[in-house]
């Protein structure tokens, strides 16, 4: 009892009063999903939190209803920006004025989300950003990644002319209106870098906070080559094209 | 000139294709939409390779006087890219479509399960 006193005073007022809603997107994690699940209720015992299963083949939707998660079961893998996207649509749906974004591969630490909620809460961001490399130092990354990362992050800053340092996190932090926007739009396989773009272009107020980040606990994604080529050349394109593209209407202006 | 077996064959397969077509629209395995193209293409080889002057004329605006019945290859290649081009459209329509799908099943089937759960 004591417990959940303490816990329930730990929770940001600003924070308590809002419909919140944890988006984590996981694809044959059902090892790694509890534990983020917990992660996620350490920090606010009152969040709503669904699991976006995106076609996995274990049992990491049964696995995430068990520990009490709502789940969302795509009928076959979309990648993780329709993953994402069906998790937006789901808190705009259902009147959430605050989503969080946590992977199910726990490479998101939960403990870190009250400095991403931060920029949101006291209203000075409609998008918050965790940044691997805005200011705590140590996450490693391949070689490789880390070219492809600062191409990406000139790119991102050049097009949307704010200092961009992560454009591939996935460790967001958004508010009702950033959540719109999403539900109505959102790119596919590789969505991050081009949702910077979007908005900026939306004029929503992105801000980046430094986070620490973990290495994937199991399932490591290790892209080849060929694969980083095509990415890099593919979201180059998409951020080109899409500065000529008209803006969509988020869903609540429809 | 060009030569008249080349002629008569370029219009007797690009009627056979138009022909085809139409075939394939009537028995309903061919939507209109996707047979237009394929209409098109046949037509205008039809109309090049019966037309042997125009096929000339239009050779030599191009400057090819040794062949001219590439000009038919030339515009049958055209339309081929065009078909594709058309295809790739429908294809990202369609995955496009398919995620909404996707993702419609899936809030659907959590409501449901909701509901379900309330009820029992």
């Amino acid at each position: 009892m004591a417990d959940v006193v303490a816990e329930a005073r730990e929770v940001d007022p600003r924070l308590a009063r809002l419909k919140r809603l944890a988006i984590v997107p996981a694809l044959n994690e059902e090892g790694g999903v509890p534990r983020v699940i917990d992660e996620i209720r350490a920090f606010d015992p009152e969040i709503e939190i669904v699991v976006v299963d995106d076609g996995s083949r274990d049992r990491t939707s049964e696995v995430a209803a068990s520990c009490g998660a709502h789940v969302l079961r795509l009928p076959f893998n979309l990648g993780i920006g329709g993953a994402v996207q069906t998790g937006f649509r789901y808190a705009f749906e259902n009147g959430f004025e605050l989503a969080v974004r946590v992977d199910g591969d726990g490479q998101h630490d939960a403990s870190q989300l009250g400095l991403l909620l931060e920029p949101v809460l006291s209203g000075e961001a409609d998008i918050s950003v965790g940044s691997r490399f805005a200011g705590i130092a140590g996450y490693r990354s391949s070689r490789g990644r880390h070219i492809a990362n600062r191409i990406f992050a000139g790119t991102a800053s050049l097009v949307t002319r704010q200092r961009v340092t992560d454009p591939s996190s996935g460790f967001q932090a958004l508010n009702r209106r950033a959540i719109a926007l999403f539900a109505a739009d959102y790119p596919h396989e590789f969505p991050e870098v081009e949702a910077t773009v979007m908005v900026a272009r939306h004029r929503l107020r992105r801000v980046e906070v430094p986070v620490a980040m973990r290495e994937r606990q199991a399932g490591r994604s290790s892209i080849g080559l060929v694969r980083s080529i095509y990415f890099m050349t593919k979201v180059l394109l998409a951020l080109f094209v899409g500065l000529f593209r008209r803006n969509v209407v988020p869903m609540e202006d429809r | 000139m060009i030569p008249v077996p080349i002629s008569i064959a370029g219009a007797i397969s690009s009627f056979l294709l138009v022909l085809f077509v139409l075939e394939l629209i009537r028995k309903r395995r061919l939507r209109e939409r996707y047979a237009m193209l394929w209409l098109a293409s046949g037509v205008a080889l039809l109309v090049l390779s019966i037309w042997r002057s125009g096929e000339n004329t239009i050779a030599s605006w191009f400057g090819v006087q040794t062949y001219p019945p590439a000009v038919l290859f030339a515009v049958a290649t055209l339309f081929i890219l065009l078909v594709l081009l058309d295809y790739s459209t429908v294809i990202s329509k369609l995955a496009d479509q398919n995620v909404i799908l996707a993702q419609r099943l899936a809030l659907l089937e959590s409501e449901l399960r909701d509901e379900r759960a309330g009820e029992s």
